[in-house]
């Protein structure tokens, strides 16, 4: 680890969570039109975890920087804004309109990753649009850097980073050198608020423009969407009068006895 | 949606592991919008201290040995089995019940501080059925009580003797909704948050708001005139129901549930029946105007040093964010160090430091890019001036909902600390906190306030811009000693403003001796006389809402 820990924190945005999301009539995408957006949920865990390795560092006399990375479009700066406001230091857009996928993030990642050299790249573990899991897995394959996913804790020392992640069986601790990648679960930390003074500040601070023919990166979607289709209705429930009649509506309505 | 959610929903059918309930657990399933409301079971009709406090067994006093100047009338019947067999001839099983522990939810009020002692409870499912039942209460002099989802706070709701509780809880149907006019019909008893969630899914929004929104029914908000935190942009029911299907003590059902916007023909009578607290008839049907939800909300809290920036704050506001402005809410040091030590959404302050106010500004507007430009002006306008010295702006919906979550839980923070001492007025804005810092000089003065002493403390909060304050004193019992210190000193502060003693929570039991601080004695005579035309017999909502003489 360097004397200036330099942290990339990759974050997303994606349709805020408590939208109800509707498919568009020809059941080929989502509607996004006049959809309020957020910072994906997980990627906000990992702009408040790179903040926080950032103040303890500090107050230990050390340094660190926090670069905050989104792939998107002009929008998208709104999310970086945001992260800006919460504490990063620099922001980098990505600017594209095209559709990407978790392989073309990847690369698009690993471009500015190669730029800006930083000793570690914090990821959501999933975005909550797509719900694919895969870009810090691929981006850790792209880079050859060893990868902890589902942090639900993280201690760093000199050399090393010591991660606890949640697994399916209990938690698992792992350890691991630098430059690593991480990627974030939801008990890792309590993201802050913005506040007001910080949202200022957030206007004055640099933000970095590249088009993905900058970073000569094929951003093509290797996956098809054949169709988008809404779950079906869940129907309302009903009060029954009496045991006979609840009896009555198993067997001969939801003929589950 | 695809989301957090919906990814681990779809694992957990399969295999119930840790690894699939994990992401459920930061974002409560409260917080998302419901797909599916089932009206009547999803939801209970039930407050929650009432029931534990019934289940647990504490036989607290009854209302009529707390207040002994209130008598049983004489010209009251009391209940027979000849009378219960008429309700359960003409009521569904569900809609007639005597069981103990049921009642003890219905006799007891929200704050656990009245306590009635009525040995029936009636669930009409329909305006017929309503109607056949007061009309029998008429006929056979049997004093009744309505009530709705029992969140009110002056005691309106619950019974003083043993009147017949007749709850619209089954009566819970969306009846019609038309999505070009906003217009929504629906019955008494849906849920306030079940019609906000229904029209929601057609783009609209509620008019009114309040903490209790996932149990009052919009037939008791409507008795009761209820306010709360959309009035400054929408303004009153007054204004935004449109027609009313109420059932008249004789069992006459006035059907005026008009979807008009405009309609001068006659004198406007559900005007009468809207804030008449249950006295004149019950609601059984409400057509309200449903605003079009917006497509962009924010909030913001801020901290300020003193009262003279709260006031500078919302002047601005009125400036500079007008028409996208819908709440500006306002609340003081002694609320959020209640909601920090009693409820989970205080465990994440948004502020770095404690700060002697706070206000709560929301934006509504349709152009997102508009209104975030304008709070940020105006936001930074108030930070470079030094009006406000922190503040925070809501980046999601969580956050939104945590920041709304400190000003709604100050009532519950409040309610955990004991028993306490609610009044709502209406004061000038300037001698608005004045009256706050003058209560608590007062009961300092006597010695009783103060940690470990009879009252905790004394909380300010309210509306801003409707210029309501809410002066809570949680004390550790309701005392005559601490009763006679606060009122009616409290009435007469207010009445020297030209203050109104209730802006929004109603007369009931609690404040019907207290009228006359803001109704002269002719109002009150007309109001007297409008009573006896309406429910000669008196038997609506008896010892309530009119003062005795």
């Amino acid at each position: 680890m360097s004397s200036n820990l330099r942290i990339m924190v990759a974050c997303k945005r994606v349709i805020d969570y408590a939208v109800k999301i509707r498919v568009n009539a020809a059941g080929t995408a989502v509607e996004t039109a006049n959809v309020k957006h957020s910072m994906n949920p997980f990627d906000e865990i990992g702009t408040e975890q790179a903040i926080q390795i950032k103040e303890a560092l500090t107050k230990a006399k050390g340094k660190a920087e926090v670069i905050v990375v989104s792939c998107g479009p002009s929008k998208s700066q709104e999310t970086l804004r945001t992260a800006l406001a919460m504490g990063a230091d620099k922001a980098i857009h990505v600017e594209t309109d095209e559709e990407l996928q978790p392989l073309a993030v990847a690369k698009l990642l690993k471009a500015v990753v190669e730029k800006e050299k930083p000793d570690m790249i914090i990821l959501g573990k999933q975005a909550i649009d797509d719900d694919s899991n895969q870009t810090g897995q691929m981006l850790a394959g792209l880079l050859n850097w060893p990868q902890a996913t589902f942090a639900s804790k993280v201690e760093l020392s000199e050399k090393a980073m010591t991660v606890t992640r949640e697994v399916d069986g209990g938690v698992e601790t792992i350890k691991t050198s630098f430059p690593a990648v991480l990627t974030t679960d939801l008990r890792l930390n309590v993201p802050r608020y913005a506040s007001l003074p910080n949202i200022m500040k957030a206007k004055k601070k640099p933000l970095t423009k590249f088009t993905v023919a900058d970073l000569g990166v094929d951003v093509k979607s290797r996956l098809q969407t054949l169709k988008i289709a809404e779950p079906p209705k869940r129907q309302g429930g009903k009060l029954v009068e009496s045991v006979d009649d609840l009896l009555d509506k198993l067997k001969n309505e939801a003929k589950v006895l | 949606m695809s989301s957090i959610a919906s990814a681990t929903a779809i694992r957990l059918q399969g295999q119930f592991r840790l690894a699939g309930t994990r992401a459920l657990r930061r974002i409560p399933s409260a917080l998302r919008t419901p797909a599916v409301f089932s009206t009547r079971a999803a939801f209970s009709t039930f407050p929650k201290a009432a029931n534990a406090a019934a289940l647990a067994g504490d036989k607290k006093s009854f209302t009529s040995e707390k207040y002994p100047y209130l008598k049983r009338s004489q010209s009251f019947k009391k209940l027979s089995d000849e009378d219960i067999s008429y309700f359960k001839s003409i009521l569904s099983p569900s809609g007639v019940s005597q069981d103990e522990e049921d009642l003890e939810a219905f006799n007891n009020d929200w704050m656990q501080k009245y306590r009635g002692q009525s040995k029936i409870v009636l669930k009409p499912s329909s305006t017929e059925q309503m109607s056949k039942v007061l009309k029998y209460c008429n006929d056979n002099k049997l004093a009744v009580v309505p009530q709705g989802g029992n969140t009110g706070l002056v005691g309106g709701g619950v019974p003083v003797f043993d009147e017949i509780i007749i709850s619209t809880a089954n009566m819970s149907t969306i009846r019609s909704f038309d999505s070009m006019s906003g217009a929504l019909v629906c019955d008494a008893g849906c849920i306030l948050e079940v019609l906000d969630n229904y029209l929601a899914e057609n783009g609209y929004i509620m008019p009114l708001d309040l903490g209790a929104k996932g149990s009052c029914h919009i037939g008791g908000n409507v008795a009761t005139n209820a306010g709360g935190l959309r009035l400054l942009r929408y303004g009153s029911l007054h204004g935004t129901v449109l027609g009313l299907e109420v059932v008249l003590p004789d069992g006459t059902i006035l059907d005026n549930l008009s979807t008009l916007r405009k309609d001068n023909t006659g004198y406007d009578l559900k005007q009468l029946f809207i804030g008449s607290e249950g006295t004149l008839g019950i609601i059984t049907g409400v057509s309200i105007m449903a605003p079009k939800r917006s497509k962009a909300v924010n909030v913001a809290l801020l901290g300020l040093s003193t009262f003279e920036q709260v006031q500078a704050a919302y002047k601005r506001s009125k400036d500079e964010l007008s028409e996208i402005l819908s709440a500006f809410e306002f609340f003081d040091q002694a609320s959020i160090e209640l909601v920090k030590k009693h409820l989970a959404a205080g465990n994440n302050d948004p502020l770095e430091a404690i700060h002697p106010f706070y206000v709560l500004i929301e934006t509504s507007g349709s152009n997102k890019d508009h209104d975030d430009e304008k709070l940020s002006n105006y936001l930074e306008g108030l930070l470079t001036d030094e009006i406000v010295q922190d503040g925070v702006v809501a980046q999601d919906t969580t956050q939104f909902k945590n920041l709304w979550a400190i000003r709604e839980g100050i009532t519950e923070a409040c309610a955990k600390t004991g028993s306490v001492y609610k009044y709502d007025l209406s004061i000038p804005v300037p001698v608005f906190y004045q009256m706050v810092e003058d209560m608590r000089a007062r009961l300092d003065q006597q010695g009783v306030l103060g940690q470990g002493k009879a009252v905790e403390c004394v909380v300010g909060f309210g509306h801003i811009g409707d210029g309501n304050l809410h002066l809570n004193i949680p004390a550790k019992g309701y005392s005559e000693a601490i009763t006679d210190i606060i009122e009616p000193y409290v009435y007469e502060w207010t009445a020297k403003y030209n203050g109104s003693i209730s802006s929004e929570h109603g007369l009931g039991l609690f404040k019907s001796p207290h009228l006359h601080y803001s109704k002269s004695p002719s109002m009150i005579q007309l109001m007297k006389r409008v009573k006896t035309m309406m429910d000669p017999n008196g038997i609506m909502n008896p010892y309530k809402y009119l003062p005795e003489n």
